[in-house]
């Protein structure tokens, strides 16, 4: 017995001598190795990434995409993507015995028969939208501090790609339960593509598979939801990251940072475990949102009958821009040689997210040109420092914003008691003006704060300390580990108060050798 | 602590350095906080399977997993950015570009070596471009043509007929008594009423006036008998059903963009983005005293498209 203790006692001290200081962990880096060489990668490890909080936009869009991918893997295991009619004999009482395509009638299952399926459902809504508004406010993060200039011109171009991929998958998704409210935004799809001239009529019945609305269009949409533009939003995602550690992070400028180096905390452990806790928070909020706040209830719409529609007919948000702009067009449409020209439908619904999307591609070029820079740029710009860049920004994102807020006229005349045609007038005229105001009164804003040396910086103090001997000596503090960028110069300490005379002064010389100030 | 000091490259720092110690002034209440929330997130979780086992309200299972995954990535987040090695640590960049040689280097293979292939062989490489070329092209065409029927004339035609009996969605035939003055139906050429294609694009509704109210255009005189007007549901702008009547101004509104068009005037557009009067359907009372449709509509309903004259 003792002996072989103590045999079995040496072998794994043999052992573990053998297998060297960093013991299993370094045998398995070891063996790895022999195979693929990963001890090289450990730049990996050591790779530094800059702290901002606004670089954290585009990691909620990457992370409500994950989110999708995994409820959707769950929606698509009880969805039938099918536009043959079924009568339903469900759980869900006020829709028995009704005429529905197994499409609805499967998603109204899932959301009551299915063990977590509403939930599910829900979450996925939910983080669809997350996704769509992170890439939103993200994009105009990049747009605004100038991160998409060379050498980043392309992977701007990948997230301008990304970002109508997910508005179009957006709406091809919500299109799918095939419920009175989204049959009515694939009726007027189809109708938009309709609308384009010369090849309108064949690219809606090739998309629908002859005259709306047919019987392939939910299939076809369904395969192009889960496999066909996920797998281009994938592949464009890892471009997306791809590139990003190939250039490396941008950062904005600050104390012992150059456009050469990267200043910040390391991928292994810090960043990977703020990111890996990021995560679980962004999913965990998605999931309370899910839980607690109701989104899309079919059952309430009802099934699609091309015949119907209900009075509250809106898209979701991210669409919202297009259907104003389709509102407030003037009813242009004009005939000519037996030809029709649908304006009011192909201008606002073609022509201008076209054009939109056009410059957003567009814009790093147009800048190298008007400045002829063609630097390498790794620091970030203050959005006031350059001024007619962030006054177009944010004359383009308030012209969005007015046309978004144009496709609620019906609800804005309701709310304020106003005449539908004021209310429509009144968005006509808005959607010029505003963007107008806007540019200069940003551009003057921009120009005023960089007048402002020290707007926007925090404050760093002095610290006043009395010596031993009755002395007091004035310290900067340290600068914030932290924001060392945004740090304003600390300000000496004034040795005379304004407002208080000379006499007051002397008389307040003090025999004990300590200034008062009278307050 | 100068700047200097403190931006020092992580490949060179030793694990003891400052630079690899954490950022809290108290680690252990730290340590003590985030176990707080990795102990509610290890709840939340184990509440999420407990309320998925027993099939709770979606309500709890969802909330369970919310506060239970928020909880962990709330306690590792703060774990990595009080616990963890903050530097600031500096990278240098490392060059993208390469040097005037090795970029000559690579035209030059593609030139050269690249040239001494193609070049040699133009007329092979004219005719394998072509050959792609041309099938790319062609592949297109079987692709294109598989996904549906050509349009044709399927945009101009409805199953309106002379003589359609005109039936609600339910089969019924619409008697000439059956809508009071001021109501509205919507109706369907007889046996297309359950179909797709009859809600899609046959959907009529009718309104009936008082008689006598109503200005028809010029040659639709006999069109509304009795007060009964028939119009093309399908918006003129984008195809929506105007589902909406407003009875005192005598309109019909879509409500999808908010077109309205005056159903008392030939349903001309009134207001909002729709460019054309919904088409008119013609009417007439049979002996039975139940309406039908003179003819079909005498233009394309719904909205606009090239082929439209």
């Amino acid at each position: 017995m003792t002996d072989t203790a103590t045999t079995r006692g040496t072998s794994k001290r043999e052992k573990r001598e053998q297998a060297g200081p960093y013991g299993a962990v370094g045998k398995v880096v070891g063996e790895l190795d022999e195979r693929l060489g990963i001890a090289k990668g450990r730049a990996l490890l050591d790779k530094i990434f800059p702290d901002h909080w606004s670089f954290m936009l585009g990691e909620i869009a990457l992370y409500s995409f994950v989110i999708l991918l995994a409820t959707g893997v769950f929606l698509t295991l009880y969805y039938v993507p099918s536009q043959e009619e079924v009568i339903y004999h469900g759980v869900y009482g006020p829709l028995r015995g009704m005429h529905v395509t197994q499409a609805y009638a499967s998603t109204v299952d899932l959301s009551f028969s299915v063990r977590g399926g509403l939930l599910m459902r829900q979450m996925h809504h939910w983080a669809c939208n997350i996704f769509i508004g992170a890439m939103v406010i993200h994009m105009a993060r990049v747009f605004f501090t100038g991160a998409f200039r060379k050498p980043r011109e392309l992977n701007w171009s990948i997230g301008v790609t990304l970002m109508t991929l997910a508005i179009l998958n957006g709406f091809v998704g919500y299109s799918l339960p095939d419920d009175l409210v989204s049959g009515t935004g694939l009726r007027i799809g189809f109708s938009i593509l309709l609308s384009v001239p010369l090849v309108g009529t064949y690219l809606s019945f090739f998309v629908f598979g002859g005259n709306f609305p047919g019987t392939a269009v939910i299939p076809r949409f369904f395969i192009i939801h889960v496999l066909l533009l996920p797998l281009v939003i994938l592949g464009m995602i890892g471009a997306h990251m791809g590139l990003l550690a190939k250039q490396q992070h941008t950062q904005f400028p600050g104390k012992g940072r150059t456009e050469k180096n990267v200043v910040g905390t390391p991928m292994f452990p810090t960043f990977i475990a703020k990111a890996t806790g990021f995560f679980f928070m962004t999913t965990g909020v998605t999931a309370l949102l899910g839980a607690l706040v109701a989104i899309n209830p079919i059952w309430i719409y009802g099934p699609y009958d091309a015949s119907k529609i209900s009075y509250a007919v809106q898209p979701d948000w991210y669409m919202g821009w297009l259907d104003g702009a389709a509102r407030i067009m003037p009813a242009w449409e004009f005939s000519s040689f037996g030809h029709t020209w649908p304006l009011n439908i192909f201008v606002p619904a073609v022509l201008f997210p076209g054009l939109i999307f056009g410059l957003c591609y567009a814009w790093p070029a147009l800048e190298r040109r008007r400045h002829g820079d063609n630097e390498l740029h790794n620091l970030l710009d203050n959005p006031r420092d350059v001024p007619h860049r962030t006054a177009a920004g944010a004359a383009v994102l308030a012209l969005l914003f007015t046309v978004f807020v144009a496709s609620s006229t019906d609800v804005l005349a309701n709310f304020f008691h106003l005449k539908l045609d004021t209310v429509l007038w009144a968005m006509r005229f808005l959607v010029i003006i505003i963007p107008v105001v806007v540019y200069p009164l940003t551009f003057k804003v921009c120009q005023e704060l960089a007048e402002l040396s020290d707007a926007g910086k925090r404050k760093r103090a002095m610290i006043v300390s009395r010596t031993a001997e009755g002395e007091y000596v004035a310290v900067e503090a340290d600068v914030h580990p932290e924001d060392g960028e945004h740090e304003a110069d600390a300000l000496p300490v004034p040795t005379f108060i304004e407002g208080l005379s000379d006499d007051a002064a002397k008389t307040a010389a003090p025999s004990n050798g300590v200034r008062q100030v009278d307050r | 602590m100068s700047h200097d000091e403190a931006h020092a490259s992580i490949t060179t720092v030793s694990i003891d350095d400052v630079r690899m110690q954490p950022k809290a002034k108290n680690p252990v209440r730290t340590e003590r906080w985030i176990a707080f929330w990795l102990f509610i997130g290890i709840l939340g979780v184990a509440g999420f399977g407990a309320a998925y086992w027993v099939d709770a309200n979606p309500w709890v299972i969802g909330t369970s997993l919310g506060i239970g995954l928020s909880a962990i990535g709330y306690g590792l987040t703060a774990w990595g950015k009080y616990l963890m090695p903050q530097g600031p640590f500096v990278e240098e960049r490392h060059q993208l570009g390469s040097s005037q040689e090795e970029r000559d280097a690579m035209a030059a293979a593609l030139v050269e070596r690249g040239g001494s292939v193609f070049k040699r062989r133009k007329l092979l490489g004219g005719l394998l471009g072509g050959g792609l070329g041309i099938f790319g092209v062609v592949a297109i065409f079987p692709l294109l043509r598989s996904l549906g029927p050509l349009p044709g004339k399927t945009l101009e035609e409805t199953n309106w007929k002379r003589g359609s009996k005109l039936v609600y969605q339910d089969g019924r035939q619409v008697h000439v008594g059956d809508v009071a003055i001021g109501g509205i139906a919507t109706v369907f050429p007889k046996g297309f009423e359950r179909t797709t294609e009859g809600q899609a694009v046959d959907q009529t509704v009718i309104i009936r006036i008082a008689e006598g109210d109503f200005v028809t255009q010029p040659g639709r005189e006999t069109w509304g008998p009795k007060g009964y007007v028939a119009y093309s549901k399908l918006c003129t702008h984008l195809g929506c059903p105007v589902g909406l009547y407003e009875q005192q101004l005598q309109l019909l509104v879509c409500p999808c963009h908010q077109s309205m068009f005056d159903v008392k005037n030939g349903g001309l557009p009134q207001f909002g983005p729709a460019p054309r009067p919904l088409p008119q359907l013609a009417l007439y009372v049979d002996s039975d005293g139940y309406l039908r449709a003179q003819g079909g509509y005498h233009e394309p309903v719904g909205p606009g498209y090239w082929e439209r004259s």
